[in-house]
C-alpha cells in the first residue's frame, strides 16, 4: 500500500516532467576524448619507470593531484595497483616508482 | 613545466576562483589557455585546471584527465536544485567505454539465474513502462580533498554530486520479464567500461533482489529530459535512489542474477569504510572492521557565499544553499553561529522529491562586526543529522559532517 502510494507520487512527478516522459528515441553519438599525451610526469630519476608502467591505465595528473604522502602510503598505493588492479609492474620498477613518488609527491616531515 | 607557467600568465580570471602561480609540481597542461582554480585543500594539493574540452560538458575542474574525474565549480549549485547535464560531475574507473555509440545497436543482457534470459534493445526499453524521479548521485569520495591528513583517491572538492530528474524503466519490470528463479541471491550489474588489462577486475556492483525490485531502482535513459551525456553513462545507467553513486553503473549492458554471493573485487573489497560511529577513525587507528558503503548520508551546503567572504554588518545576511537527506527526505536545515551549541531553522524550498536536493534560505543576523563561523546542518526525515565531528577515514569516503564557512562582517 505504502509502495503503491510512493509509486503514484513518482508517476505524478513523471507527469510534471512531460519532457522527460516524451523521450522517444535516442540519438547516436560519436565523440573524441581529449588527448592527454601532453600531460607528463616531471623529469628526474624514475620518470621512465612511472611513465612506462602507469600511463597505460591513467594520465599523469591522477598522480600529481594526490595529496603529498609519506613512503609508507605511496608504497600502499603502488601495491594496490599491482595486487588489486593487477598492473603488470616488476618488483624492481615498483621500488623505483615508490622512490620517484616520495621524491616528487612526498610528505614534508 | 615551463609551458604551464607561461600558460598561466595568459589564462582568464575565473569568478570566485583564486588564481595562483602554478607550483613546480603541477603537470603540464593538456590544453591551451586553461584557467587554474585553487580548491583550498588543507593538505596542499589544491590547484586544478578547468577545462571545457570534454564532450557535452561545460567548464569542469579536472582531477584526472583519463579515466575522467571531472567536477563543476561549486558556484553552479547556487543556480537551482537540478544540476545542468553539462555540469554533472564525471567519474570513471576505466577509460575503456566506447565513445561512439549507436543506440539502435545497443543491447542489455539479463541473464544468469532466470527463467528466460533476455537481450533487450533500446527500442524495447523505450517502449516499456517508465518512471521519473529526482535523485542525488554522489560519489563515495566526494569532499575527499578536505580530509586532513590527506588520503589517496579521487581528490574531489565538494562537487562530485549532482541532482537530476532521471527517467527510465523500473528495474523490477525487466527482472519480472526474465523471471528470477527460486534460490537467486543477488543481482550484479556491469557496463561497457571493460577491464583495461586482462586480469584487472571488471567494475561491477550488486544489489539484493528486494532492493532491485523496489520499483524505484531504475534503468535510466533520460536525465532532465535529455538522453544521458556519454560521460554520465550513455545510453543507459542504473539509478539507485538514496544510495551512493558507485552502484549507479554507467553504460549498463549486463544484468546477472546470481544464485550465490557476489565475490567480485569491487563488491567484496572496494568501496568499504570503517564500521564505526560516523565512519570516522583517527589516523593510524586499527582494530575496526570495514563495511560496504551503501546509502547516502544527509549533507548541506551554503551556495551563495563562500568561506572567507565579506558581508555588510548591521543587517541580516541572506544565506542560501542546498541540502539532501540521503536515503530519505530533508526534515530540517539549521544554522549555527556558535559552533553547534545553538541552532536556528532555515526556511526550506519546494520539495522536488525526497531523494533530490532541497533549497534552503535564511536571513541570518550576525552578532556584530568581525569574523563569524556559520555552520549548516541537515537533519533527514529519519531523524539522522550531520555530525559536528569532522569525518575522517583512511579511504576518504563519505564526508558528511556539518560544514562551516567563515564570514567577515564589516
Amino acid at each position: 500500500m505504502i509502495r503503491t502510494y510512493a509509486l503514484a507520487a513518482v508517476l505524478l512527478m513523471a507527469g510534471a516532467a512531460a519532457q522527460a516522459g516524451d523521450l522517444k528515441t535516442l540519438k547516436k553519438i560519436n565523440f573524441d576524448m581529449p588527448d592527454d599525451s601532453a600531460i607528463t610526469f616531471p623529469a628526474g630519476p624514475g620518470e621512465e619507470a612511472i611513465s612506462g608502467n602507469c600511463l597505460a591505465c591513467h594520465s599523469a595528473d591522477h598522480v600529481m593531484n594526490q595529496p603529498p604522502m609519506d613512503r609508507e602510503h605511496w608504497h600502499e598505493v603502488v601495491e594496490k595497483m599491482i595486487k588489486a588492479y593487477k598492473a603488470p609492474i616488476t618488483e624492481e620498477d615498483a621500488a623505483t616508482i615508490v622512490d620517484y613518488l616520495v621524491r616528487v609527491k612526498g610528505k614534508k616531515e | 613545466m615551463r609551458d604551464s607557467i607561461e600558460g598561466i600568465s595568459r589564462r582568464r580570471l575565473m569568478a570566485g576562483a583564486a588564481i595562483l602561480a602554478a607550483p613546480a609540481i603541477l603537470p603540464r597542461r593538456v590544453f591551451a589557455d586553461e584557467p587554474v582554480v585553487d580548491l583550498h585543500s588543507p593538505s596542499g594539493n589544491s590547484l586544478r585546471h578547468i577545462s571545457s574540452a570534454f564532450p557535452e560538458k561545460g567548464p569542469m575542474i579536472v582531477h584526472r584527465t583519463r579515466p575522467n574525474w571531472l567536477e563543476p565549480r561549486f558556484e553552479i549549485f547556487d543556480k537551482g536544485v537540478f544540476t545542468p547535464n553539462n555540469q554533472h560531475y564525471v567519474s570513471w574507473h576505466y577509460q575503456t567505454f566506447p565513445t561512439e555509440v549507436d543506440p539502435d545497436k545497443f543491447t542489455l543482457a539479463v541473464r544468469g539465474h532466470v527463467e528466460k534470459p533476455l537481450t533487450i534493445s533500446m527500442k524495447d526499453l523505450l517502449a516499456m513502462p517508465r518512471i521519473s524521479l529526482a535523485a542525488v548521485s554522489q560519489c563515495a569520495g566526494n569532499s575527499r580533498l578536505y580530509f586532513e591528513p590527506g588520503v589517496a583517491g579521487a581528490p574531489w572538492a565538494n562537487g562530485s554530486m549532482a541532482n537530476a530528474l532521471w527517467t527510465g524503466v523500473p528495474l523490477r519490470h525487466v527482472l519480472d520479464l526474465a523471471g528470477i528463479k527460486p534460490g537467486a541471491q543477488v543481482i550484479r550489474f556491469a557496463g561497457a567500461d571493460e577491464s583495461p588489462a586482462e586480469d584487472t577486475p571488471r567494475f561491477m556492483k550488486s544489489l539484493s533482489i528486494d532492493h532491485a525490485r523496489d520499483g524505484e531502482v531504475m534503468l535510466a535513459f533520460g536525465i532532465n529530459g535529455e538522453q544521458l551525456p556519454l560521460l554520465n553513462g550513455f545510453p543507459l545507467r542504473l539509478v539507485v535512489p538514496g544510495w551512493v553513486a558507485t552502484y549507479w553503473i554507467k553504460a549498463l549492458n549486463d544484468i546477472e542474477v546470481l544464485d550465490q554471493p557476489d565475490t567480485n573485487y569491487w563488491t567484496v573489497k572496494g568501496y568499504r569504510f570503517p564500521d564505526v560511529p560516523d565512519h570516522t577513525v583517527a589516523p593510524g587507528q586499527t582494530g575496526y572492521n570495514l563495511v560496504s558503503i551503501t546509502k547516502l548520508f544527509p549533507r548541506s551546503f551554503v551556495t551563495n557565499l563562500k568561506d572567507g567572504d565579506k558581508v555588510a554588518s548591521g543587517k541580516p545576511v541572506y544565506l542560501r544553499g542546498i541540502a539532501f537527506g540521503g536515503d530519505c527526505g530533508v526534515a530540517k536545515v539549521e544554522l549555527s553561529l556558535d559552533g553547534g551549541q545553538s541552532w536556528q531553522a532555515a526556511k526550506l524550498g519546494k520539495d522536488e522529491g525526497k531523494y533530490g536536493f532541497r533549497r534552503w534560505e535564511s536571513n541570518l543576523a550576525l552578532p556584530g562586526t568581525g569574523a563569524h563561523a556559520v555552520s549548516v546542518r541537515c537533519t533527514n526525515s529519519k531523524g539522522e543529522a550531520q555530525p559536528l565531528k569532522t569525518t575522517w577515514n583512511p579511504q576518504g569516503y563519505m564526508r558528511f559532517n556539518v560544514e562551516t564557512i567563515k564570514l567577515t562582517a564589516a
